[in-house]
């Protein structure tokens, strides 16, 4: 293990490196002078334009731009946003607790639903209510999320007035009004992941079902139950733990949207209010960020995946 | 059709599922190929005298804030969803499946090079890598296009490496190099037809996946610019009128989730009829 975890962390290192390279080339993509934009009322003065083209290195050869961004990003200094002034990772870490707190919910939501309808699609394979868990997961899959938000809101808040449309309440502030007024959204994040879990968990106890030690249990007389919770499920749920760790990104894109159906200040909405407000240093830190978070996730599923698996720990 | 071909398609038609999923494909394309015949109303065409009527005998899905016809504008909006789908998922093959093949063929360092670079393009969230895309390109449905194409071309390479190293130890293709033909041609001639099919399932499922993402852009006003019609931006202007005007919010999400529903039954369909073993 020590040396398969040596190995892998080495190999995150050319990944995050390109990363960064694909980070930086974005930058490239962008329309016009970032000199001009910034320089504003004043891009007639060649002064002015001149001075901001040497404060960001844009007078230089890319290869040097690049190596003097990613000297910062290695610091912790994402650039600053065109728009507030703000340093980016001081953006990005008010940011993230919120968008923070609706993943760990939305994920919690997720395989309270994903995890259940698997069992029971596999434990009833062909049956009706295999057929009815595997409509429901498509179903998940192929519903756009913020429509699913905007449905929710129409019933939820608009007919039966029991939740509010939108908004966001700090966890610190009030536990049951932030509860409140992220469980909706919670819900339509944790959706498509759940469908997800459900196809991942029914795959892999149907291969556990088969397996030999099942049927010794069951031959010992254990009740049938007792046999799909502690010896199926148990290690069924291996693979699926380290697939759910991978649906960050799912969840992540699946905030962008949510975020801005329900007005929450997140990470999400940042992106598309620096879209819109052509922040481009902002999107630019925040596609670093989720990149970054992704690639140690991976790392943590690999770890988790041995961890949980007592097979593999020998190896 | 060959023996092979046409067990698959007899595999495929044993699927109501799937075929449903055709059959409502098929509609969807009818749709947005005869839009002008179709739809009864100018979509673009604003009437203050309609503003935000219920769906009734003239207005089978209401009005919308500028009074045009909701009907009309799902009908049109099929165009901006199917050909953002079209097109991306052919950026993306025409990227991802070359890049794929040379991979999985050449090995060595070509490999290592392009697999890194897919696994670098893959920890970026599929969304948040459009969204930057088109943030940098400019908001417009080209850019959206091109955006999701890029962003899911990682998936093809993939997916083509992966059947290019499969395809590359069969009997035939070590047959082919033995009497000596040249590394294109064995490439180009035995081994791409057959990479064919787990592609072909790939860019089913990513049809749905670019639907949906496309929907998703315009969602944020960063696709289809208005007035042109497209389901995402017209989910965007109903949630200004949730309260007066639910019906603008019903039907283009409606239309997005069925065709989408169809491109994955058919996906589904597809892999299980090609691949018996794996289902």
């Amino acid at each position: 293990m020590r040396f398969g975890l040596g190995g892998r962390i080495a190999q995150i290192v050319p990944t995050l490196i390109l990363v960064s390279v694909l980070v930086f080339c974005l930058q490239q993509l962008m329309p016009g002078d970032p000199a001009l934009v910034l320089a504003g009322e004043e891009r007639g003065d060649p002064r002015v334009v001149a001075q901001i083209r040497a404060e960001l290195w844009l007078d230089r050869s890319l290869p040097v731009q690049y190596l003097h961004w990613v000297g910062n990003v290695a610091q912790g200094n994402l650039g600053y946003s065109w728009r507030t002034r703000q340093p980016v990772s001081q953006l990005v870490a008010q940011k993230l607790p919120v968008t923070a707190q609706l993943g760990v919910m939305a994920f919690v939501i997720a395989v309270l639903i994903g995890v259940p309808t698997g069992v029971v699609a596999a434990v009833k394979r062909n049956g009706p209510w295999d057929y009815v868990a595997n409509a429901i997961g498509l179903a998940g899959l192929s519903m756009p999320n913020f429509w699913l938000g905007i449905m929710l809101i129409l019933l939820v808040s608009v007919h039966l007035g029991w939740l509010p449309p939108s908004g966001y309440v700090p966890l610190s502030e009030d536990v049951s009004q932030s509860l409140a007024t992220t469980i909706m959204p919670a819900f339509v994040l944790g959706n498509a992941i759940a469908a997800i879990l459900m196809r991942h968990t029914r795959s892999a106890m149907l291969s556990t079902l088969d397996q030999d030690y099942v049927r010794t249990a069951r031959a010992k007389g254990l009740s049938e139950m007792w046999v799909i919770l502690r010896h199926a499920l148990r290690n069924a749920l291996i693979p699926v733990v380290t697939l759910g760790t991978l649906e960050l990104g799912t969840l992540l894109s699946g905030a962008v949207l949510t975020e801005q159906v329900f007005s929450i200040p997140g990470f999400g909405k940042m992106v598309v209010d620096a879209v819109f407000n052509r922040d481009y240093p902002v999107v630019q830190g925040v596609v670093l960020v989720t990149a970054f978070l992704f690639v140690v996730l991976n790392l943590l599923a690999d770890i988790l995946y041995v961890l949980i698996n007592p097979r593999l720990r020998r190896a | 059709m060959s023996a092979p071909r046409r067990l698959v398609v007899a595999r495929f038609l044993r699927r109501p599922a799937a075929v449903a999923g055709l059959v409502v494909i098929v509609l969807f394309v009818s749709v947005a190929v005869l839009a002008p015949l179709i739809a009864p109303f100018d979509p673009v065409a604003t009437s203050w005298s309609a503003i935000r009527k219920a769906p009734s005998a003239a207005h089978w899905m209401g009005t919308d804030e500028n009074g045009r016809d909701v009907l009309s504008r799902v009908v049109f909006g099929a165009r901006a969803s199917l050909l953002a789908g079209v097109v991306s998922v052919l950026i993306a093959a025409g990227i991802g499946v070359p890049a794929g093949l040379l991979a999985g063929f050449s090995g060595g360092w070509i490999d290592a090079v392009l697999s890194r670079l897919v696994d670098a393009m893959l920890a970026c969230p599929f969304l948040i890598l459009a969204i930057a895309l088109t943030a940098f390109l400019g908001p417009d449905l080209t850019n959206a296009m091109i955006a999701i194409g890029v962003s899911t071309a990682p998936r093809f390479m993939r997916v083509a490496r992966a059947a290019t190293l499969e395809v590359g130890s069969a009997d035939y293709v070590q047959a082919a190099w033995s009497i000596g033909n040249p590394g294109w041609r064995v490439a180009v001639r035995h081994v791409a037809p057959n990479i064919v099919p787990p592609v072909l399932v790939q860019a089913t499922l990513s049809l749905a996946a670019a639907i949906i993402a496309e929907a998703s852009l315009s969602f944020l006003g960063l696709g289809q610019q208005p007035p042109s019609p497209s389901w995402g931006s017209m989910l965007n202007a109903a949630q200004r009128f949730l309260t007066q005007a639910p019906w603008l919010a019903v039907f283009p999400g409606v239309a997005i989730f069925l065709c989408v529903l169809s491109f994955n039954l058919v996906g589904d369909g597809l892999r299980d009829a090609l691949d018996p073993r794996g289902s």
